[in-house]
C-alpha cells in the first residue's frame, strides 16, 4: 500500500509540474464554458431600437415602457416620420425599428386590433430573427396583462409568427455537452498521454521490472485524474449555477454518481488508448480524432441526431458520450430521476466494464 | 540471440562486450523478464526468467540504456520514489549507495532533466541499487558519459562488488572489457567467446605490430595491399597490423612501405588488447 502511495504521489508531481497539462486541466473547462456561455450564445442584450410612435396614445406609451425596461433593448432613437426609418438603419445605430400605427390605441378598443411593425436591420439574420421573437415575446406579455382585466378580448397583431420560449438559454444546452466533452479529454486524453511517457522515457520498463504490479501502476495512474476530473465537474456544475444561474433542476447526487461513472468509462478508454499507442503524440492524436471529434460531431451536444443520417444515427450509438449527454439533459434540465435514465446508465456501465476488459486483456507486463 | 549459454558466478562482475546492434540489451531484456525468449531457459538468482518472472522482478536491479529517471522529479524525489516502489527506504540501504550518492547529493533539489550526464547516470544507478538487489543489471551504462565519470563510475561498480551484489554489465566500449573479472564478447546475437579478459588477451596467438607512418591514410591502404598482411586495424595513433607468415620480419614490411613512397615508418611489436581479439573472432 505504501508502494502505491508512493506512486500516486509521483504522479502528482508530475502533472503540478507540467504547466501544459495543469493548463489543460483547469485552464480548459473554465475557458470552454465561457467561451460556450458568453461568446457563442443565440441570446441578445441591450439591443439599440429605435420607436416611430404615430399614435402617441397611453398604449403605445405603456408598451414602449415595457419594451424600454427590459434588459434586451434600449430605446436610442425616437423618431417622428416613416422617411427617417431608412436613415436610422443607413446610419447603423441601431438594430431594429418599431413601427405603432396611427390611433393604436382607438383601434384596439374599437376593432380589438392594433398593429406593430417590426422592421429589423437583417444583416444579421440570426439577431434579427431573435429581435422579433423577443418583442412579440412583450407584446404577448402585455396582451395578457390587458385580457385579465377586461372581458373582451383586445389583440394586438404582430406580423411575424414564431413560437417564442421565453426559458431557452443557449448555456443551458451547452453545459452537458461541454462538461462531457471536459470529463472525456481530461479522463482519456491526460491518461493515455502519461502512460504512454512513461513507455516513451524508459521508465515504464523500470516499473515493469519493479514489483509493483501492473494492475497497481494503472491505478496508480488513473486515480489522480479522477480525484482532478471530480473536481473538474464540481467547478463545471458551480460555473453554470452562478455565472449563468442555470438551475440544476435534478438531484446533485445523482448527478455526481452519473459523472464518476462517465469519468471511470473515459479513464477506460484511456488506457485502451495507450495500450494501443508507443508514443506521447500518437496517444494525443488518438484522444483527439477518436474522441473529441465524434464527440463533437456525433454525440447531440452540437448536431441533433435525430437529423442525421441513419448511418450516423446507428455510429452515435456506440459512443459513450451521447448517452451521458442524454444522462446529463435529463438530470440537470428535465430534473428526471434514475427511473427514467436507468437504461442510459445501464449502456454506459456495460461500455465501462467492456473497455475495462480490453484494456486489462491489453495490457502489457513485458515489452513487445 | 542464437546458441548462446553462460554462467554468471555470484559477486561476479560479469562484463557483455559487443558492439551496437549485437543483442546486449535484448539479452537484458529477457534475463530481466521484460521480453520472452523464444526458446530456451535461463535463471537469474535461481529463479526462472519465465516461471518465476515476479521473483525475479524483486530481487534484480536494472538500469536500462536510455536515462530513464522521471526528469520532473527532483534527485531526492526520484530516489525516493524507487525505493518506496521497492518496499524500502533510503535510509535502510543508504551505505549501499552513499558512496555514489554524496556525490550528486549537493544538488538533490535540482531536476533530474537538469543534470549532467555523469550525475544523471549515478542517480539512475543509486536509483537502480536503493533496494539491495542480488543482481544488478547495467546496459550500457557509460554510453554517452565523459572519460572521467566512466572511470569513477568502473570505481564504483568494483566498490560494489565487495557488498555482495552480481552485476552484469553491458558495453560497446572494448576498453571497459578489461576492467570486468569475466567477459563475453558478442556479435550478431552469438557469444564469441567468454574468459577473463586477460585469458582473452592470451588466446590472442598472432604478433601485432603498433605501425605508424606520416600519412596514415596512404599507410592503410598500401598495408592492406600488402600480399602478406592478415589484419589491418587503425587503433589510436597507430595502425595494429598482423602478418599471415609464421616468420614474419617487420624489416620486410618497412622496406615494403618505404617502396610505396611512405615517410616517418615506425614499426613496433605490441600487446593483443581485447579490441583485437574482438576483431580476430568476429571476421
Amino acid at each position: 500500500m505504501k508502494r502505491f502511495i508512493g506512486f500516486i504521489k509521483k504522479e502528482f508531481y508530475h502533472i503540478f509540474r507540467d504547466r501544459r497539462s495543469l493548463f489543460i486541466l483547469f485552464g480548459m473547462p473554465i475557458a470552454q464554458i465561457l467561451l460556450f456561455g458568453f461568446a457563442i450564445t443565440n441570446e441578445i442584450n441591450n439591443v439599440d431600437i429605435a420607436i416611430l410612435d404615430n399614435s402617441k396614445d397611453s398604449t403605445t406609451e405603456e408598451i414602449i415602457n415595457k419594451i424600454g425596461a427590459s434588459k434586451y433593448f434600449s430605446i436610442k432613437q425616437v423618431i417622428t416620420r416613416e422617411v427617417d426609418i431608412a436613415s436610422v438603419f443607413e446610419k447603423g445605430h441601431v438594430k431594429a425599428v418599431l413601427n405603432f400605427e396611427k390611433d393604436f390605441s382607438k383601434k384596439l378598443i374599437k376593432d380589438h386590433k392594433a398593429t406593430i411593425q417590426i422592421i429589423t436591420d437583417a444583416t444579421d439574420p440570426n439577431t434579427a430573427n431573435t429581435i422579433t421573437n423577443y418583442v412579440n415575446a412583450i407584446l404577448q406579455q402585455y396582451q395578457k396583462e390587458l385580457n385579465k382585466d377586461i372581458n373582451v378580448a383586445y389583440q394586438i397583431i404582430p406580423q411575424t409568427r414564431m413560437v417564442y420560449n421565453p426559458e431557452l438559454k443557449s448555456v443551458y444546452m451547452f453545459v452537458p455537452g461541454v462538461m462531457t466533452i471536459i470529463l472525456l479529454l481530461v479522463s482519456a486524453m491526460m491518461t493515455s498521454i502519461s502512460i504512454t511517457r512513461e513507455k516513451e522515457l524508459g521508465t515504464m520498463e523500470i516499473l515493469l521490472v519493479s514489483p509493483l504490479k501492473p494492475f497497481q501502476v494503472i491505478i496508480g495512474k488513473v486515480i489522480p485524474y479522477i480525484f482532478l476530473s471530480i473536481i473538474n465537474a464540481i467547478v463545471i456544475v458551480m460555473l453554470s449555477i452562478f455565472i449563468f444561474n442555470m438551475p440544476i433542476q435534478g438531484s446533485l447526487l445523482l448527478l455526481g454518481l452519473e459523472s464518476v461513472l462517465f469519468i471511470i468509462t473515459s479513464l477506460a478508454l484511456g488506457i485502451l488508448i495507450s495500450t494501443i499507442s508507443a508514443t506521447q503524440q500518437t496517444a494525443m492524436m488518438i484522444s483527439l480524432m477518436g474522441l473529441m471529434l465524434p464527440v463533437i460531431l456525433l454525440s447531440g451536444f452540437i448536431f441533433p441526431i435525430s437529423s442525421m443520417p441513419m448511418p450516423l444515427q446507428i455510429i452515435s450509438h456506440i459512443i459513450p458520450a451521447k448517452w451521458f449527454i442524454i444522462i446529463l439533459k435529463a438530470i440537470m434540465l428535465k430534473g428526471v430521476g434514475l427511473e427514467f435514465i436507468w437504461k442510459e446508465t445501464l449502456i454506459l456501465l456495460g461500455m465501462t466494464v467492456f473497455f475495462m476488459a480490453l484494456s486489462v486483456k491489453k495490457y502489457k507486463i513485458r515489452l513487445e | 540471440m542464437q546458441d548462446i549459454s553462460f554462467e554468471v558466478k555470484p559477486n561476479e562482475l560479469f562484463g557483455i562486450i559487443g558492439p551496437d546492434g549485437a543483442g546486449k540489451t535484448t539479452l537484458f531484456r529477457i534475463l530481466t523478464t521484460l521480453l520472452f525468449p523464444d526458446q530456451g531457459a535461463a535463471t537469474v538468482a535461481g529463479f526462472d526468467v519465465v516461471k518465476d518472472y515476479k521473483k525475479i522482478r524483486n530481487s534484480v536491479g536494472y538500469m536500462p540504456g536510455k536515462f530513464s529517471l522521471y526528469q520532473d522529479l527532483t534527485v531526492e524525489e526520484n530516489l525516493n520514489f524507487f525505493a518506496t516502489i521497492f518496499g524500502t527506504t533510503i535510509e535502510e540501504n543508504y551505505d549501499l549507495i552513499k558512496d555514489i550518492y554524496v556525490q550528486i547529493e549537493p544538488f538533490k533539489d535540482r531536476r533530474a532533466g537538469k543534470l549532467s550526464g555523469g550525475m544523471k547516470q549515478k542517480l539512475a544507478l543509486s536509483c537502480a541499487l536503493i533496494h539491495k538487489p542480488k543482481v544488478l543489471f547495467l546496459d550500457e551504462p557509460t554510453t554517452g558519459v565523459d572519460p572521467v565519470s566512466r572511470k569513477e563510475f568502473w570505481e564504483m561498480l568494483k566498490r560494489l562488488q565487495q557488498k555482495n551484489i552480481t552485476i552484469l554489465v553491458s558495453t560497446p566500449y572494448m576498453d571497459e572489457a578489461a576492467l570486468c573479472d569475466r567477459v563475453a564478447l558478442i556479435q550478431d546475437g552469438k557469444i564469441l567467446q567468454i574468459d577473463t579478459p586477460k585469458a582473452i588477451v592470451k588466446h590472442y596467438h598472432k604478433s601485432i605490430y603498433n605501425v605508424r607512418s606520416a600519412n596514415m591514410y596512404q599507410l592503410i591502404t598500401s598495408l592492406k595491399a600488402y600480399e602478406h598482411h592478415h589484419s589491418v586495424y587503425p587503433f589510436g595513433e597507430f595502425v595494429h597490423y598482423t602478418d599471415k607468415r609464421s616468420d614474419f620480419n617487420p624489416a620486410d614490411l618497412n622496406a615494403y612501405l618505404k617502396s610505396k613512397n611512405l615517410s616517418h615508418i615506425y614499426i613496433e611489436r605490441t600487446e593483443a588488447t581485447i579490441e583485437d581479439t574482438f576483431m580476430e573472432l568476429a571476421i
